[in-house]
């Protein structure tokens, strides 16, 4: 399935003195199976517009077709629009509120009218997904760590079982052992599961190992859009919109600058760490 | 939907008004409510609604604002109406079944007590539209300072409202947030019966009280962080002082507050006449 948006614009309180313009035009298309990553500084309209997609915010001028069909053409369908596009969003963690954890986790696929077996298969499904032991199925939700916190309410989401996972910033807050975790549940979902992730982050490192695409918000609009490499390349501009390429490109724009030849589309550590050992191999030689 | 809840709202303009001090405007306020007890004739409403018109004219606040807070007690005036209509008993009977009845004295009381209310949110609305919740309660603040000496703490229950009504935003904002989470896990609170509504209110409310105590907790800790140990030697930022224009405010609260009283005797008076 695919997201077509076509000339979404969105207004806060229109016709009063707190108008404000979120979204402006934005057209884009989300095909089946993509990793999508999706920056912008605060308040460039990124959050704005994931709400969007699941028609949680109906939208001002403008359409979302969701396989060619506007996700508000039937209000009886928004459930299901719900179901299939998941939505996380930021501290979801702040969302639990059952008395265990499974009962949490099952609160989505119970109101999607799924059978018993179905919710009970989803429920443990999502929370292996995210790699929380059996141990704690039956604990409150209260009791755990922030990191496991985050992760059950991930798992809420995916039990609906979601083509579609949109995550607003689920690492913001975390340290880095959680969010390693998380990052690699998500990967793991895309890989195996082949669903369709949109990632909203502030980490263009995360954002140059993970996506396939980038979305770049900047004023309710969508600026630019491609792979990371395209992406990345245009620093000054990425600059200019309050963000940044990943760290190491830095690194390697200084060494360049020092005389080593070296390429400027360096932008995961990984990378960076094979193009430096071949550089140290040929300088020996 | 959520965005509609207007409690102590301000209406942020320039006006005569707004310029007043505080403790002018609260005292004033409470004259204003003590007065719409003291008058018995509608001359006597009609001047309070003369003297309250023009001070919203005067505090360039749309009319509009004021009359919203009327809407939320809407009931509250039915309700109050009803009863007077038909449960008054007097001599001029009009209409009568079974236990109800409509006289002259029923009709004329029920006016004035709807009237009575409409004039009392309407005054006090007046009062938090043009006062900023802060000088509301640094005013407040100073007006119980008198009771200190009987061990009122002033100042602790001044810095409990001001923290409550800076509450107040945030927390509609979160419970706007964890509506929308929840919607996106499929909850529905529009539909269903009551029984089925009230429960879909949990998976808001469980997380709002939770967030709610949450904040309270890191504002104490950032409040004792800072040193923040109460009134004691405690100085302020905003220093409230009286102008000639809060004099001038005093001196026609004054005036207004002699003509109700004139206008009570004069009804007792020539109670025939009105």
């Amino acid at each position: 399935m695919s997201i077509q948006i076509n000339h979404l614009t969105y207004i806060y309180n229109p016709d009063t003195a707190f108008e404000k313009k979120a979204l402006d035009h934005v057209s884009l298309e989300i095909k089946k199976g993509e990793f999508i990553g999706l920056i912008g500084h605060t308040g460039s309209g990124k959050s704005t517009l994931i709400q969007h997609l699941n028609g949680i915010i109906t939208p001002t001028k403008g359409e979302i077709l969701l396989d060619g069909e506007n996700i508000h053409k039937d209000k009886a369908k928004l459930r299901e629009v719900r179901r299939r596009i998941g939505l996380a969003f930021q501290y979801p963690e702040y969302q639990l509120f059952e008395m265990t954890v499974y009962k949490d986790v099952a609160f989505g696929p119970t109101n999607m009218k799924l059978s018993p077996e179905e919710i009970h298969k989803n429920v443990v499904a999502a929370l292996e997904t995210v790699g929380i032991a059996k141990e704690l199925y039956e604990k409150s939700p209260f009791d755990l760590s922030g990191g496991q916190k985050r992760r059950v309410a991930i798992a809420g989401v995916l039990a609906m079982n979601p083509e579609v996972l949109i995550l607003d910033e689920p690492t913001a807050g975390l340290d880095p052992k959680g969010r390693d975790e998380i990052l690699q549940a998500i990967k793991h979902l895309h890989e195996e599961r082949g669903i369709t992730v949109i990632l909203v982050s502030h980490s263009m490192e995360d954002v140059a190992k993970l996506v396939d695409r980038i979305i770049v918000m900047h004023e309710g609009k969508a600026a630019m859009e491609g792979t990371p490499k395209e992406v990345f390349r245009h620093v000054k501009e990425l600059e200019a919109m309050g963000l940044a390429a990943p760290q190491v490109s830095y690194v390697f724009a200084a060494l360049k600058e020092k005389g080593f030849d070296v390429p400027l589309d360096v932008f995961t550590v990984e990378e960076a760490k094979s193009v430096l050992l071949d550089l140290v191999r040929q300088v020996k030689a | 939907m959520i965005r509609d809840i207007t409690i102590g709202q301000f209406y942020p303009v320039e006006s005569p008004i707004h310029r007043l001090d505080a403790r002018v405007k609260l005292t004033l306020t409470f004259v204003y409510i003590v007065t719409l007890f003291l008058i018995n004739s509608f001359v006597g409403y009609l001047f309070v609604i003369a003297v309250l018109g023009a001070s919203i004219k005067a505090s360039k606040v749309p009319l509009k604002f004021m009359l919203k807070g009327i809407k939320g007690i809407m009931v509250i005036i039915i309700f109050t109406a009803f009863i007077n209509l038909f449960m008054t008993r007097g001599e001029q009977l009009l209409w009568q079944w079974g236990f109800l009845s409509l006289t002259v004295e029923g009709i004329v009381l029920a006016l004035k007590m709807c009237m009575r209310l409409i004039l009392l949110i309407v005054g006090s609305s007046l009062l938090t539209l043009t006062t900023t919740p802060i000088q509301l309660t640094d005013g407040i603040e100073y007006m119980l300072r008198p009771f200190k000496r009987f061990g009122m703490p002033a100042h602790e229950i001044a810095m409990m409202m001001t923290i409550a009504l800076r509450f107040i935003p945030t927390l509609l904002d979160e419970t706007d947030k964890i509506m929308k989470a929840q919607q996106a896990r499929g909850a529905d609170f529009d539909t269903g019966s009551l029984m089925q509504k009230a429960k879909s209110l949990i998976p808001i409310l469980v997380p709002l009280f939770i967030s709610a105590f949450r904040r309270a907790e890191e504002l104490a800790m950032a409040m004792e962080a800072r040193c923040y140990h109460g009134d004691e030697n405690r100085t302020r930022m905003n220093r409230m002082q009286m102008h000639r224009r809060d004099y001038g405010a005093f001196v026609v609260g004054a005036i207004y507050l002699v003509v109700i009283i004139g206008l009570r005797y004069a009804g007792n008076t020539f109670s025939s006449l009105i």
